[in-house]
């Protein structure tokens, strides 16, 4: 039965589509995996198998009577906490929604649902986003499945560690800064942040409106593309939701595949992303990457971005403001938590209340910075710098994207770091996304996907690929072509060489960290 | 609420020269609302006319309303504003229960219209010119009922309901520029001001335009300076202004309260204020500074608003005419004398009188029902006339008179069962049997009875003193019991004495 979790979205299409195994199995298997392993990974915090299992017996259904609604319809699909489900709770990874029922779906859960795919459960997250670790999670943290004492990445650390365990054979995240990405490179997976307005938003709980985008995770680039060829597209609800007429991802993964797709590509390599704030190990395999494209025919240049440098402190004025405003709407007065006052109290005092309970320290500290940043007297000094600042990054793109086809950098400067290790730093914290931050700031599209094992800690790595807005078939493109030299490579997906991790009892370090408290099994 | 010690109008004009500023919010009357498809409808059971959009539910985006667009840039060229190519919309942010998102979608420094000028018509006919400094496009909070308190304001009160079907209901606010100089026509202007906004967005049709119903609001900025002072002073806005008439009393208020202050040393504190319209008095509400932050930036949700030229142009080719040039040109087309069209003007009836000469009444007929009886009806009965009746149904009136087959009493019993919500005029004619008895020879018999009695009469209309026929068309009519035509029994009666 386990058998069915290793294999990649595109697989269990074919064969669902060839009737040599049906949804009902393949939807049974991941579940008996997510309760196997998930209380030690605690990628979910919300898994309902009735839910499920009715989805995948309704597409055998389907199946059989010769109307399946798509290709993918029946594989199973994890769902980030942040995108609202009318069936299934959707927090956030925040208190301040605990056991919120919305009344709606997500334009890209319709579209999931559209599809025929299989909702598998609500993944782990850092509260709101907010973090690069899924520590900031009020629900407790995730696990690393490479090695359990460790960060998954965030903020979507429990879709990528999902994808990663076996536990789903993809996922939906969402990136604002990097929480696709960098997850995908912490996890040996691949995830796709697409050109902002090219998914819909809408049904997306909005940390930093100008910047959020939701995108796949998976362990195969093709898998990314099918997915991200179900999701995305203009959607009315969402009005900055771009019209464009969107090629086939995954037709642009499959040939992107095929020898000989690389010949001639120009991809340029951004010198500012090197240096000792770099592990040896993440430009080891960076670096192996980009000999293997040169080896395969693309030409390597090296181009510089010289406002990037000033990303991270330009993202980190952009989002907490965008996200003070964002998140005002949690105040108790029409659904969420609702703190209790002795005596009642004022509406003041209980929006007050709520919010200092609900709400955990990453959030309250990045609405305090972005209050400031927006306050009057302010706001030129910081929203307005943060803005000219964006506009200088995107003018570096635009230079670059003039000669190369491609940029390249790696996903994030490290491999996963111990549960507990950063979170008194939120500096560092800040500092994971240097490399992932400039594609949101720009609106572009990045993918990362796994570049190898570093070496000194035995942990995985990816390379981020960044084109030019409306390029995302490039990427995907490029991705695949790079990814079938590193499969041969390594005889498969990376996360096939994941170690086996133990699931009887969540390790020693974890201790340190708050405990799980998991909606996991409701409903 | 206690009346502040007011000094004497005439006396604070004499000290001091009022400056004032208006803040006038339009509903407009679109089908939806501004930024989601939930009904923009006033009425309904609370909480039912919303979406996720306008609850500010976890996840919802806002959506761009185009009717609204195009409403607000018509509003605009009619206030004789230039609309932005570029505007944008921007996120007011402040706590308040009303507020679902507590952040309110308004424009801040890119509104859709700025630079315009109305002109304004006093009661005795003066033009005055008010100019305007923008019109913006926002939402519409939702409505507050506070429960169990003295007031039915926040304080004091054990709890609130929120309703938010007027949750994003779009508005246009319109913002004028600093008013000099309107000195003792001050309280006239404000309510001929928010009087002439109320009848452009009537003649563009994109709003009930209902102050009762809060469908147009006008906050009134009001500050004194002693003469010969340069700089400004403290001003306050007045809120909860809910009629024309409120408009002028409240300003009329505020510059004598400020007055007697001033006079006696004090000083004005820069705050809203409500009105009361039963105390006719305001009150103190909340400080305002112009330190005011709602840490306004532009709405990451939304595209910038950018009509096209070809819009702009399509929408004012499609203006009404100004009010001024409106009333103009219908003064010359009625040839109403100055004191008959200012009395129709400050009736607010023009527009009924226009709705009744189009369905078919001269313009005399009109202006004589809606000043006259329709006038004196409403009146008795504490109601507005607009309320009444429509111009149609005065003109179906008017045109049984005119046809002969009403007299002016019956015409007048007929429209108080128009009214009366009876039916048409001419299902009530024919249910009562009102028609005027129009057979000469029914008359010329009622005639020759009445001078019978009479004899003295025929005399005295052969030596010229033709008033004596009045005695006995009276009779005549008494006869009739009243369903004749009183011109042609005198036309009768003058031909018996020529014979």
């Amino acid at each position: 039965m386990t058998d069915l979790t290793r294999h990649t979205a595109a697989e269990l299409a074919a064969q669902l589509a060839d009737g040599t195994t049906t949804s009902v199995a393949v939807t049974q298997a991941h579940l008996d995996r997510i309760a196997a392993v998930d209380g030690t990974i605690h990628a979910f915090l919300h898994v309902n198998p009735e839910l499920s299992l009715a989805a995948a017996a309704a597409s055998d259904a389907r199946r059989a009577s010769g109307k399946p609604l798509s290709d993918l319809d029946g594989v199973p699909l994890a769902i980030k906490d942040v995108l609202v489900t009318t069936d299934m709770p959707s927090t956030s990874g925040s208190k301040i929604l605990e056991g919120w029922m919305s009344p709606y779906d997500a334009t890209v859960v319709t579209r999931a649902r559209e599809a025929g795919l299989v909702p598998l459960g609500k993944t782990n997250m850092d509260e709101f986003a907010m973090g690069s670790s899924t520590e900031h999670s009020a629900y407790g943290p995730t696990r690393n499945p490479w090695d359990t004492d460790r960060i998954p990445g965030g903020s979507g650390g429990g879709s990528a560690a999902a994808v990663a365990a076996f536990e789903a054979p993809f996922a939906l995240g969402s990136d604002t800064g990097g929480s696709i990405r960098q997850p995908a490179h912490i996890t040996g997976t691949v995830g796709m942040k697409p050109t902002y307005g090219s998914v819909s938003r809408y049904g997306a709980i909005a940390l930093a409106s100008s910047l959020d985008q939701v995108g796949p995770c998976s362990r195969t680039v093709l898998d990314a593309a099918l997915l991200h060829d179900v999701i995305g597209g203009y959607d009315r609800h969402d009005s900055t939701s771009l019209k464009d007429a969107w090629p086939s991802f995954a037709e642009a993964a499959r040939s992107g595949a095929q020898p000989g797709s690389l010949k001639g590509l120009k991809v340029g390599v951004v010198s500012q992303y090197a240096g000792e704030a770099f592990q040896t190990g993440v430009m080891t395999r960076f670096r192996e990457s980009l000999e293997m494209l040169a080896a395969a025919g693309a030409e390597i240049v090296d181009v510089s971005l010289p406002s990037v440098e000033h990303a991270v402190a330009a993202y980190y004025l952009i989002l907490p403001a965008e996200a003070s405003s964002n998140l005002a709407k949690f105040d108790s007065v029409r659904f969420g938590m609702r703190a209790t006052i002795a005596g009642g109290g004022t509406v003041e005092q209980v929006m007050s209340a709520t919010r200092e309970a609900g709400f955990g320290p990453e959030v309250k500290r990045r609405i305090i910075l972005g209050t400031y940043a927006l306050s009057a007297g302010y706001y030129d000094a910081y929203y307005g710098s943060a803005q000219k600042v964006r506009t200088l990054i995107q003018r570096d793109f635009d230079q670059a994207f003039a000669s190369v086809d491609v940029l390249a950098t790696p996903t994030a400067p490290t491999t996963a770091w111990k549960l507990g290790e950063k979170l008194d730093d939120p500096l560092a914290m800040y500092a994971q996304d240097i490399a992932t931050i400039p594609a949101n700031l720009a609106g572009i599209p990045g993918i990362s996907i796994p570049s190898g094992i570093a070496p000194e800690d035995g942990l995985p790595v990816g390379i981020q690929f960044l084109a030019p807005a409306r390029h995302d078939a490039k990427l995907y493109s490029v991705a695949a072509g790079l990814e079938a030299l590193l499969h041969a490579q390594w005889g498969g997906p990376l996360t096939s060489q994941a170690p086996d991790f133990d699931t009887a009892v969540p390790t020693q370090s974890a201790r340190s960290v708050s405990p799980t408290q998991s909606t996991r099994g409701g409903a | 609420m206690a009346k502040a010690k007011l000094m004497d109008f005439d006396k604070a004009l004499e000290l001091f020269e009022p400056v004032l500023g208006f803040e006038v919010h339009v509903e407009l009357n679109t089908t939806t609302k501004m930024f989601s498809s939930a009904p923009n409808e006033f009425g309904g059971e609370p909480n039912s006319n919303v979406t996720p959009v306008c609850l500010g539910l976890p996840g919802s985006l806002p959506v761009v309303n185009e009717q609204a667009v195009r409403y607000s840039i018509s509003l605009g060229l009619a206030l004789g504003c230039s609309i932005a190519p570029s505007s944008r919309f921007a996120r007011k942010n402040y706590f308040y229960p009303d507020l679902a998102k507590n952040y309110q979608i308004s424009q801040f420094d890119e509104p859709i219209a700025f630079e315009g000028k109305v002109d304004v018509e006093l009661s005795d006919g003066r033009i005055v010119s008010v100019d305007i400094e923008r019109a913006h496009m926002e939402e519409d909070a939702g409505k507050l009922t506070h429960v169990g308190g003295a007031t039915g304001r926040i304080q004091g009160a054990e709890y609130s309901l929120v309703d938010y079907n007027r949750a994003g209901v779009p508005l246009v606010e319109i913002v004028t520029k600093v008013i000099y100089g309107a000195e003792a026509d001050a309280p006239e202007l404000a309510k001929a001001y928010v009087a002439t906004i109320r009848d452009i967005v009537v003649a563009l049709g994109i709003s009930d335009a209902r102050m009762e119903r809060g469908n147009l609001r006008c906050d009134a900025n009001v500050s004194l300076r002693p003469r010969g002072q340069e700089k400004l002073g403290t001003r306050t806005e007045t809120k909860n202004v809910n009629s024309l008439r409120s408009v002028e009393r409240a300003v009329r208020y505020e510059i004598q309260r400020q007055a007697q202050i001033l006079s006696e040393g004090g000083t004005i504190v820069q705050e809203t204020r409500h009105w009361h319209e039963d105390t006719g008095a305001t009150s103190a509400g909340r400080p305002k500074s112009d330190a005011d932050d709602y840490r306004y930036f532009p709405e990451p949700d939304l595209l910038p608003v950018e009509p096209s030229v070809e819009l702009i142009e399509e929408l004012r080719a499609a203006l009404p005419e100004q009010p001024a040039e409106r009333k103009r040109r219908l003064k010359a087309e009625w040839g109403f004398s100055d004191l008959e069209f200012q009395d129709v003007v400050n009736s607010g009836l023009l527009s009924e009188l226009v709705a009744t000469v189009s369905a078919g009444a001269s313009p005399q007929a009109a202006r004589k029902w809606w000043t006259g009886e329709i006038a004196r009806i409403a009146n008795a009965a504490d109601r507005e006339p607009t309320e009444l009746i429509t111009g149609a149904q005065v003109a179906e009136v008017q045109l049984l008179v005119d046809e002969g087959v009403l007299n002016d009493r019956m015409a007048r019993q007929v429209l108080e069962a128009v009214i009366a919500g009876e039916g048409s005029a001419r299902e009530i004619v024919d249910a009562k049997g009102l028609a005027v008895v129009s057979d000469d020879g029914a008359l010329i018999a009622a005639i020759d009875t009445a001078l019978a009695a009479q004899p003295d009469v025929l005399e005295k209309i052969r030596e010229g003193k033709v008033q004596a026929a009045g005695a006995v068309i009276g009779a005549v009519m008494q006869a009739m019991q009243g369903k004749a035509d009183a011109a042609r029994v005198r036309e009768l009666v003058l031909e018996r004495a020529q014979a």
